[in-house]
């Protein structure tokens, strides 16, 4: 026996390959620095609404403090079934056809594990969030990317999935509305893109956490499309609609031979979802409607306003349709997303996303959350200004798309 | 709704816990031109549905001596003029914050506010126990506030505890 301070070797080596998430080393440096706005937070800057957080507390007064069966709480899943159908239209039977999991992140990870083989491929846009290409390879499939760009809105098509799947692809995952550029796709472009996974026979993953989040037409929910529900697994939460993130607690839905494989992975690495969580879901679902409202009003007026600050700083912003989050284009600074992200920090200490953290096409722009106060938002957006001018002026900035504050093309004249 | 009385409902929404936001940021977050919403303010605020813009100040952190008490009033109604009359007789002593109709065991709720607890308790003996029409008064005194005008002012408010960047 040798004694040895390198174990690398006895790693997995598909998560030896896994690249740690930009968003985290870049979490590490904002962490460091005090007098910090952040507009990079991908989570609600509400608390949950005391109503939900009361009914917890009283389920632990009642002595809910057990295990729940694998699937979840009956109860909850009666109760997300009655929303889904009132909601969309689409019928779930809560006893085999919903399982309750730890957040939508769980729910992804047992819909990949449940359908992926080894050398099996997994369409996913690009940009978007950043946990579909790690979990598609720690499931031994490959992520083959669907780029998408400010050119089509950030939209997959119908032409785009087609032509990217091969014999080995099993499945789509789309996450509508997206993180982090705050596309959506409308309902005639997901029954496009519908009929090209049922005619391949494909799985259709559909992570919806941000779909009541639509601010701009109705949100689609895929299972409801004809034909549809049988092949998609539906992924939601309580996370972005209810201020719940913290709490850890999702759902899927899909016919019962998926989630009866997903519940068989559920029960042996997660047995159930906490009890305390559930119970706080199910107050949300039964009496949180017009709270979750309230927010949606609120996220939609911050979102005008966002629209204006960019299109006042010359940054051309393509319009987040929802989720919080808007994905401005910052390639006429000439700086990498990295660049622009570290240099704003340091300078103005303002916190936002390099786009690049969620895949490569998201080059070139960042992600800012307006998931913030409207002082915080007013007071970040006056030192992006700044930030701007300032490197206008050292000739960094070459175009600019017009603005009431446009930068001069003599501030840019001066420099060069 | 019509038109404009939606756009008034919308500026009411925004502004009713932000008194702060400028006629540009309310334009921009409605989707209005700067001009309506000056204009749509100016009319709530001369048709009084806007009736004053005031700060939520917790005076006990201060540490200034401040009395306050809710006081129950029952008076008699006054032919032709009900409540009202005595009501805005009440209403225009400037101790007086909010004086408020109520259904059940009295007739008005009235808050005052007092440098101390001793000028409060003067009020209510001499002007308001004293006034013609009041009946009788059960005066509370403010021992600590907790909550005001929708604010936490309590020690452990709910600050954001959420981490700088998350996915």
């Amino acid at each position: 026996m040798t004694d040895t301070t390198d174990w690398k070797h006895k790693i997995n080596p598909l998560v030896l390959g896994i690249q740690p998430s930009g968003i985290r080393r870049f979490f590490d440096l904002v962490a460091e620095m005090k007098g910090v706005i952040s507009l990079g937070v991908g989570e609600p800057d509400f608390v949950t609404p005391w109503h939900i957080r009361e009914a917890c507390m009283y389920s632990l007064e009642k002595g809910y403090t057990m295990y729940t069966s694998n699937q979840g709480l009956l109860e909850l899943r009666q109760a997300i079934a009655r929303n889904l159908s009132a909601a969309y239209g689409v019928s779930y039977n809560p006893h085999h056809e919903i399982l309750i999991t730890v957040g939508v992140s769980e729910g992804l990870d047992l819909s990949f594990r449940t359908i992926l083989c080894p050398g099996d491929e997994v369409l996913i846009p690009e940009p978007s969030y950043v946990s579909y290409a790690p979990v598609t390879v720690m499931a031994g499939a490959k992520p083959v990317f669907l780029k998408t760009s400010p050119e089509n809105g950030f939209q997959i098509s119908a032409e785009m999935v087609e032509k990217a799947i091969t014999p080995k692809t099993k499945a789509l995952i789309l996450c509508n509305p997206n993180n982090p550029t705050g596309a959506t796709l409308d309902r005639e472009r997901l029954l496009e893109i519908a009929e090209v996974i049922r005619a391949r026979d494909l799985i259709f993953i559909s992570d919806e956490i941000y779909g009541r989040l639509t601010y701009v037409g109705e949100h689609t929910c895929v299972p409801a499309l004809p034909g549809m529900r049988d092949r998609t697994i539906l992924l939601n939460g309580f996370s972005k609609s209810y201020a719940m993130t913290g709490w850890r607690v999702g759902y899927a839905a899909g016919n019962q031979d998926f989630i009866s494989a997903m519940t068989k992975i559920h029960q042996y690495t997660m047995l159930c979802a906490p009890v305390t969580a559930q119970a706080a879901a199910l107050e949300a679902l039964r009496n949180g409607g017009s709270g979750m409202k309230k927010m949606v009003d609120q996220y939609n007026r911050r979102r005008h306003l966002v629209i204006q600050a960019f299109h006042e700083m010359g940054l051309p912003c393509g319009e987040p349709r929802g989720a919080f989050y808007a994905f401005p284009d910052i390639r006429s600074t000439g700086l990498s997303s990295e660049d622009f992200a570290q240099q704003l920090l340091q300078e103005e200490k303002v916190a936002v996303v390099p786009g690049n953290a969620f895949g490569e096409q998201g080059e070139g722009f960042v992600r800012c959350s307006y998931s913030a106060s409207i002082n915080d938002l007013t007071e970040a957006f006056k030192r992006m200004n700044s930030f701007l001018r300032r490197k206008a002026r050292k000739g960094k900035v070459l175009t600019f798309a017009p603005g009431e504050n446009e930068i001069k093309k003599e501030d840019i004249c001066q420099t060069m | 709704m019509s038109g404009n009385r939606c756009k008034r409902k919308e500026i009411l929404d925004v502004i009713e816990n932000d008194a702060r936001l400028n006629p540009k940021q309310i334009a921009a977050m409605l989707e209005m031109e700067e001009d309506e919403v000056v204009r749509i303010i100016k009319e709530m605020e001369e048709e009084k549905i806007i009736a004053g813009y005031f700060t939520v100040i917790n005076w006990d952190k201060v540490g200034e001596e401040k009395g306050s008490a809710i006081i129950e009033v029952k008076i008699t109604p006054q032919r032709d003029l009900g409540f009202d009359a005595v009501a805005m007789r009440i209403c225009r002593f400037p101790e007086v914050k909010t004086v408020r109709l109520m259904s059940g065991a009295y007739d008005l709720v009235v808050y005052i506010e007092g440098q101390t607890m001793r000028e409060v308790a003067a009020f209510v003996t001499q002007k308001l126990a004293s006034m013609e029409h009041v009946l009788s008064t059960a005066t509370h005194f403010v021992l600590k506030t907790y909550k005001l005008q929708g604010a936490l002012v309590s020690e452990d408010g709910e600050e954001d505890r959420r981490l700088m960047i998350t996915p």
